[in-house]
C-alpha cells in the first residue's frame, strides 16, 4: 500500500516536472516571438498611417540590401522606383521602415521633379535580423511597396 | 564636440535636363537614445540629424526625414536633374537646432 502511494508519487512528480518543461518552452517560445510580433504590428500601423488604409502593391520599386550584415550598425541600402520624373507622374516620398527595430521608423525622402531619378542610398542601423519594408507614394495617389529581409550578425544599436 | 564636416561630391558640370548623382557625407554621431551609458547606466539622450534638405537656385530639389535607425556619419546619395547653371545647397538640422550647410557650384550646358 505504501509503495503503491510512492510510485504514484514518483509518477505525479514526473508528469509535473514534464508539464513545468512543456510551460517553460511555451513562455520561451512567447518571449521570443512576443516582441517581434508588436513590432510588425507597429510598422504595419505606420505604414496604414502613410497610405491612409490603401494597399499598397508590389511594382515599380526595387529595394535594394545586402542579404547578410555583418555590422548591423552601418547597412548599406537603396531603394528606386522606376518613373518618369515628369509632372505628371512623380514619384512624392519614400518611406522605409525596419520591423524588428525598437523604433520601425528609419527615414522618409521627399522627391520634386527636379530630382530627375526617384533613387536614394543611404547607410541604416538594424538591432537584428529582420524584414525591412519601402513604401512609395506617386502623385497620382498610388501606392507601392517593396520588402527584403537582411541577416544581421551583430545588432546596431548598441547595449 | 567635435567639429562636424561635411562632404559633398557632385559633378562640376552637367548636361541639360540630365539627372546626376549626389553623394553626401556628414560626420555626425546620430546618437539614437537607445544606448546607456556604461557608468551611470543612464540612457544617453538622443541626438541626430532629423533634416536634411537639398537646394537648388533656392528651390528644393530633395529632402529626407531621419530618425535614430540612420548609422553614425550619414551618407545619402540622391539625384539631381538641372535646367541652368547653378548652386546646389545641403543643409542638414539636428535635433539642437543645429544647422550645418554645404554648397557647390554647377556647369549646366
Amino acid at each position: 500500500m505504501i509503495r503503491k502511494t510512492l510510485e504514484a508519487r514518483q509518477v505525479n512528480r514526473r508528469e509535473l516536472l514534464a508539464l513545468f518543461g512543456a510551460g517553460t518552452v511555451a513562455a520561451m517560445g512567447i518571449s521570443l516571438a512576443g516582441p517581434a510580433l508588436a513590432d510588425a504590428k507597429s510598422t504595419a500601423a505606420a505604414i496604414a498611417k502613410v497610405t491612409g488604409g490603401k494597399s499598397a502593391a508590389a511594382g515599380k520599386i526595387t529595394l535594394d540590401t545586402p542579404q547578410i550584415a555583418e555590422n548591423g550598425s552601418t547597412v548599406p541600402i537603396s531603394v528606386s522606383v522606376d518613373s518618369p520624373m515628369t509632372d505628371a507622374d512623380h514619384v512624392k516620398k519614400v518611406h522605409v521602415w525596419a520591423e524588428g527595430n525598437p523604433n520601425p521608423d528609419v527615414a522618409s525622402f521627399h522627391f520634386t521633379t527636379m530630382s530627375g531619378k526617384a533613387k536614394v542610398s543611404t547607410r541604416i542601423r538594424l538591432a537584428k535580423t529582420q524584414n525591412i519594408i519601402s513604401v512609395a507614394e506617386m502623385s497620382d495617389g498610388s501606392f507601392v511597396m517593396a520588402k527584403s529581409e537582411i541577416k544581421v550578425t551583430i545588432g546596431g544599436c548598441g547595449g | 564636440m567635435a567639429k562636424t564636416k561635411a562632404r559633398v561630391k557632385a559633378p562640376k558640370s552637367a548636361k541639360k535636363g540630365e539627372a546626376f548623382q549626389v553623394k553626401t557625407l556628414i560626420s555626425h554621431k546620430m546618437e539614437s537614445g537607445q544606448r546607456k551609458d556604461k557608468k551611470t547606466g543612464k540612457k544617453i539622450p538622443r541626438h541626430i540629424i532629423n533634416k536634411f534638405v537639398c537646394t537648388y537656385n533656392g528651390k528644393q530639389v530633395f529632402s529626407a526625414d531621419w530618425h535614430p535607425a540612420i548609422s553614425a556619419n550619414p551618407y545619402m546619395s540622391f539625384f539631381v536633374k538641372a535646367a541652368d547653371s547653378g548652386t546646389l545647397e545641403m543643409a542638414w538640422t539636428d535635433d539642437k537646432g543645429k544647422t550645418m550647410k554645404k554648397s557647390t557650384k554647377i556647369k549646366v550646358s
